[in-house]
């Protein structure tokens, strides 16, 4: 029918138009500037030591946060699943609140917790312990906001999996821990992997609830998101745009990690 | 248990820790109130164009083909990787003082609602694609075969069944844009009454020190987020209720 | 090799699924239990595996109590329903498993899983993953997993439940001659009486937990202790407040005592026997057999009223 095609073209126009406008184009447009005077002040904006150092921070802390975000979410996944005890809804109520909290009012709690006139403040000081504006506090923020992905990729497929092949398992002489690495988790793997690159990529890409506690010094707690907007605000446009080159090419091999790895953990 | 409930005990304690009648100035100075209203009116605003785009997306995505859908599929999910800051920017650069189609909306309100869609992106064209998935091209097919056209078959047949997730959707769309910060901290300006949004006032608290401030705001923050997500929880159930025996 | 379960009681919330049960199986033997669904029968049989525990009462395992002991100290091999595969390994790793736990030298584990690949017939089929063996195949390899590691006990929940009907025949006989050269004591769950009566030793019959009648298929065919047992093992009617089977009822052409007079509704040839249907005069339907020559013999027809009675030492009341 003549008039289906021009509306399903007009559709697909309107799609594609809505994503070019707001995604594709300002994405583009980030790749030209940075390249557009050649590789060269693209690669001295990076060599800064003081970029240097805030990439080597992002790493640290995503180091730290995504294997104990990790084995928190199958720990938890684990209890939800197949376990029954009071305040479990509880428990699955919190493991989503990160995802719907705003990071400023993220790092406002952590500081509020660990700040001088805070709950844990006095106790940490009079210890000598600097958790604000220092590398802890960072590392629990990331923490806090990449929480969640791993435990909710995991409930799901545990929930499919059942519980089954484990009680074989028993059957056959295994222990707790030996059917746990033997058969969970190679069942679950899947579905683990993508909950770590989903929170790789948060953690990579964190910055409000980092900028409110880490008191943002250059060379020491600055982050390389948070050294984006340093260098903006000082006018070197070369310097923040390469910057976010780097890690929205990050973000792409994130994406194109998870498109591959979509069907399997679909099936598992 | 313990990351999580305990630096929200902390906030709630320390927004009301000076007393209600700080607690209620700092939560009604005319700047948190300004604030409040330019995150809500703009949350909601993104909320309502992600309903539609993002179900036009979804629809060409699951019942149209072309070429380089497989690409556009996966473009979608760009915003859930991009740091939130990169995203700012990369508004910044096709919207902004050098931008190559003249189109320059720093500090401008309009900025604040391009940056909140960028960032929600995602949200409304996921949860309906999975629906219109499921949904078999062979309901649209009965529907026309008894007569129905597609405008028809869409309010009648389609729209019922994708409702929830539309409504879902948005509620998490509207949650994310309500709570944004990286992507707006830069290309608004943060000016007070005008671009400054809820997340950049409480942020600005902090810095002056002025913590009992971004507590009591931030405790507004959560209420409106709160009762916006109860409302949609609420729309989603009475929406719903024929599937329940 | 023996089990021994003495006064087991379980229920899961309000709901009774073991009412002081008590068996006894001899080792070597071949045990059914029977009953419809929530009889309790998986349960008693996970119960004795470990993978549930009783509320009250106990198991003894070859004179050892093993109650309270764990699944997989119990040395109890389990086959489930659906056969609960390890999905992500081969069917030799999957055999191979049980002995691999119990830390035996590879040579062993790999002699050891070649035999039984061959004893259930999937030689060859070491290096498939779960998902490319059909469902027959499937359970196979669940019982050589179950096997490897010599359980004293063999357990099967179900085992052919998923199978559609020619494969459940076949995998029936298989099941019989393995137990023949295996000579494990295996205790199976079922709701098929065709198959407890053709493949066990000994059946026990289980109804809204409890235990209604144990004994070997013919005793419990022939003398029946309860109207359950009567009804669930064979067909019976009722006949005059008295339980019948369609073989042993009389039809006669002339009113008798203690006879139900009866139309005959259909005649149905089922090669050797005939299927009457009959309407009683009281209402009730009945069911009878004949053989074929004893039906020519009395020339029958549709439409006929005859005395039917039961062949007096064949009732149960």
């Amino acid at each position: 029918m003549h008039s289906a095609r021009l509306d399903r073209l007009g559709l697909r126009f309107l799609a594609l138009a809505y994503l070019a406008v707001i995604l594709v184009g300002p994405l583009a447009i980030v790749f030209w500037r940075t390249f557009e005077h050649g590789l060269a002040p693209a690669w001295n904006a990076l060599s800064q030591p003081d970029t240097i150092h805030a990439f080597k921070l992002t790493l640290i802390i995503t180091a730290i946060a995504v294997p104990v975000n990790t084995v928190f979410g199958i720990v938890c996944a684990l209890a939800i699943v197949r376990r029954s005890f009071p305040g479990k809804g509880l428990l699955n109520a919190f493991i989503d609140l990160p995802l719907a909290l705003s990071p400023v009012v993220v790092g406002l709690s952590l500081f509020l917790l660990y700040g001088r006139q805070g709950w844990f403040g006095g106790w940490l000081d009079d210890h000598g312990i600097q958790v604000l504006f220092a590398l802890p506090a960072m590392v629990i923020a990331t923490i806090f906001v990449s929480l969640p992905f791993v435990a909710r990729e995991v409930v799901p497929t545990l929930r499919e999996i059942g519980d089954e092949q484990e009680q074989a398992a028993y059957t056959l002489g295994a222990g707790g821990w030996q059917t746990f690495w033997r058969i969970t988790l190679p069942s679950i793997r899947w579905a683990v992997i993508y909950g770590v690159i989903l929170t790789t990529a948060r953690c990579l890409g964190e910055y409000g609830a980092v900028a409110v506690v880490s008191g943002r010094l250059q060379g020491q707690t600055e982050t390389a998101t948070l050294r984006v907007q340093e260098r903006y605000e000082s006018y070197d446009f070369a310097g923040a745009y390469a910057i976010s080159i780097v890690l929205a090419t990050l973000a792409i091999l994130v994406l194109v990690a998870l498109t591959v790895l979509r069907p399997k953990e679909g099936t598992s | 248990m313990v990351i999580v409930g305990l630096p929200l005990a902390a906030l709630m304690w320390k927004a009301t820790s000076d007393g209600t009648q700080s607690f209620w100035d700092a939560a009604t100075s005319p700047e948190a109130i300004a604030a409040l209203k330019l995150t809500l009116a703009t949350a909601v605003l993104v909320a309502l164009l992600n309903a539609v785009l993002g179900t036009v997306t979804a629809w060409v995505l699951v019942r149209d083909n072309f070429h380089g859908k497989a690409v556009v599929n996966a473009i979608i999910d760009l915003p859930f990787a991009l740091p939130t800051i990169v995203a700012g920017l990369t508004i910044l650069a096709l919207y902004g003082p050098r931008s190559p189609v003249g189109i320059d909306v720093t500090y401008t309100r309009t900025a604040i609602v391009l940056a909140m869609m960028f960032v929600t992106l995602p949200f409304v064209v996921r949860t309906v694609q999975p629906v219109l998935e499921e949904l078999e091209v062979e309901v649209e097919e009965a529907a026309r075969s008894l007569g129905a056209g597609p405008l028809t078959t869409f309010r009648r047949v389609i729209f019922p069944n994708i409702f929830p997730g539309i409504l879902s959707g948005m509620a998490l769309a509207f949650a994310k844009a309500v709570g944004e910060f990286g992507a707006l901290v830069i290309i608004t300006g943060n000016l007070p009454f005008k671009t400054e949004v809820a997340s950049v006032y409480i942020f600005s608290r902090i810095e002056s020190g002025d913590s009992t401030a971004a507590a009591a705001v931030a405790v507004e923050l959560l209420l409106i987020s709160f009762a916006a997500l109860l409302s949609i929880g609420a729309i989603r159930h009475l929406a719903t209720r024929h599937e329940r025996a | 090799m023996s089990i021994l379960i003495r006064n087991i009681s379980k229920r899961f919330g309000d709901f009774v699924a073991l009412d002081d049960v008590s068996l006894e199986v001899d080792g070597g033997s071949l045990t059914a239990l029977l009953g419809p669904s929530g009889s309790g029968k998986s349960t008693l049989l996970r119960i004795i595996a470990g993978l549930e525990i009783p509320d009250s009462g106990e198991i003894v395992l070859s004179g050892r109590d093993a109650t309270a002991l764990a699944p997989q100290k119990r040395n109890v091999g389990f086959v489930f329903q659906h056969y609960a595969p390890f999905k992500h390994m081969t069917v030799r790793e999957n055999v191979a498993f049980g002995l691999k736990v119990r830390k035996r030298p590879k040579a062993e584990i790999a002699q050891r899983v070649e035999e039984l690949l061959n004893l259930v017939q999937l030689q060859g089929f070491g290096h498939r993953y779960p998902a490319q063996l059909s469902g027959g195949q499937r359970q196979r390899m669940a019982l050589a997993r179950a096997l490897a590691p010599e359980p004293q006990v063999l357990l099967l929940d179900e085992p052919f439940g998923a199978l559609d009907a020619r494969v459940r025949a076949e995998l029936r006989e298989w099941l019989m001659h393995l137990h023949d050269v295996v000579n494990v004591t295996t205790v199976f769950v079922t709701h098929d009486r065709e198959e407890a009566m053709e493949v066990s030793d000994q059946i026990a019959v289980m109804n809204r937990g409890a235990l209604e009648q144990v004994g070997a298929p013919r005793a419990l065919y022939d003398e029946p202790a309860t109207d359950f047992v009567m009804r669930f093992v064979g067909d019976a009617n009722e006949v005059a407040g008295v339980l019948v089977r369609p073989h042993d009822l009389d039809l006669l052409p002339e009113p008798a005592d203690d006879a139900l007079e009866a139309m005959i509704v259909k005649a149905t040839f089922l090669g050797r026997d005939v299927k009457v249907d009959l309407h009683g005069s009281d209402g009730s339907e009945v069911i009878a057999v004949l053989t074929r020559d004893r039906y020519e013999a009395l020339g029958l027809w549709r439409g006929q009223t005859v005395w039917i009675r039961p062949e007096r030492d064949r009732a149960f009341a």
